[in-house]
């Protein structure tokens, strides 16, 4: 399935959840916040939230700032 | 004697009391280990962080600011800079507390345009009515306008932050008329954020009677930032006592600080 993540496509075997993405993408344990389609999904859900054809991912974290 | 002024002398943030009054931000240092030192020699207790998209492809191994900066020694105050819609700071504000672990203290700004940075007070409004329904402690940088501090105090913000200048700015204080007018009204505590420059535009703020300062750039814009950190908890320090302390009143002319009484002649 292809999604967005943090605007850019990517593509995932289907019936990947959250927590795969996160996996993939080497942030697992790292302190990040999640949205799928502008909701947030707490920490504790990632692994049982599937993700979806068109979905748009949003994963944040802290840095410098005012 | 000096511990002990300090211990009773302490600001009070949504029912958390701090012994430090100056609250910094972590933008614009060089580096992450910069960032430490400076913030350890500010002796800062509550420090801002911004919430940004983890960059796809970033070196894994590459520490967080978090990690750094821990939430079990600091108090993490996520802000919404760079948010310009009421839509936006509610998301980021949102994602912070997902971030924090249920956290609920923050930072509110939501800015007017990209060259001042100002505040627009119709979006922080709106979004400050989402933030406190939705159980938020919530922090506002707002313009030096009385009414409008009076309305965000009045819809329950934990703090009232007006600008002394805009952002970055380093100007000091424009409006301090401004400043002491909204500090009289407030029942919450006021804070001058944004525009501090130096150590002598911080220690005015505490001097005029602000709870505390948040500020930046002055830190970390400074040629040494750890020796400007140090400046800056000095400059709170003697504003704050120099404010407890009450100033003499001042005079039209010379007042002999020695007896005139016994002259030699």
């Amino acid at each position: 399935m292809n999604i967005l993540v943090n605007g850019e496509p990517k593509t995932l075997p289907d019936q990947a959840t959250l927590a795969d993405l996160i996996i993939q993408m080497e942030l697992t344990g790292k302190r990040i916040a999640v949205e799928v389609n502008a909701e947030i999904v707490p920490r504790s859900q990632h692994g049982e939230t599937h993700l979806n054809e068109n979905d748009q991912v949003e994963i944040v974290h802290a840095i410098g700032g005012g | 004697m000096t511990d002990s002024i300090k211990n009773d002398d302490l600001l009070t943030i949504a029912g958390k009391s701090y012994q430090s009054r100056l609250l910094v931000g972590t933008g614009k240092y060089k580096d992450l280990a910069e960032t430490r030192l400076a913030i350890e020699a500010s002796g800062a207790e509550i420090v801002t962080v911004a919430v940004r998209r983890t960059n796809i492809g970033q070196n894994p191994d590459e520490p967080n600011l978090l990690d750094v900066i821990t939430p079990d020694k600091y108090t993490i105050l996520p802000n919404t800079a760079g948010c310009f819609t009421a839509e936006d700071a509610v998301r980021t504000c949102r994602l912070a507390r997902e971030l924090l672990d249920g956290h609920n203290l923050v930072k509110l700004e939501v800015l007017g345009d990209q060259k001042t940075l100002y505040p627009d007070m119709e979006e922080t409004l709106k979004a400050m009515k989402t933030l406190i329904s939705d159980g938020f402690d919530v922090m506002v940088y707002c313009n030096d306008d009385p009414i409008a501090a009076k309305k965000l105090e009045d819809m329950g913000a934990c703090a009232i932050m007006p600008l002394g200048s805009l952002i970055g700015s380093g100007l000091g204080i424009l409006n301090p008329h401004n400043i002491r007018i909204i500090m009289e009204s407030a029942n919450i505590p006021v804070l001058v954020d944004a525009g501090v420059g130096t150590a002598s535009d911080a220690a005015i703020a505490m001097e005029m009677g602000c709870e505390a300062v948040l500020m930046n750039t002055a830190i970390a814009g400074a040629k040494d930032p750890v020796l400007m950190a140090s400046a800056m908890r000095k400059a709170i320090e003697a504003g704050r006592e120099a404010y407890r302390a009450g100033r003499m009143p001042r005079k039209k002319y010379a007042s002999a600080s020695s007896p005139l009484d016994g002259l030699i002649g």
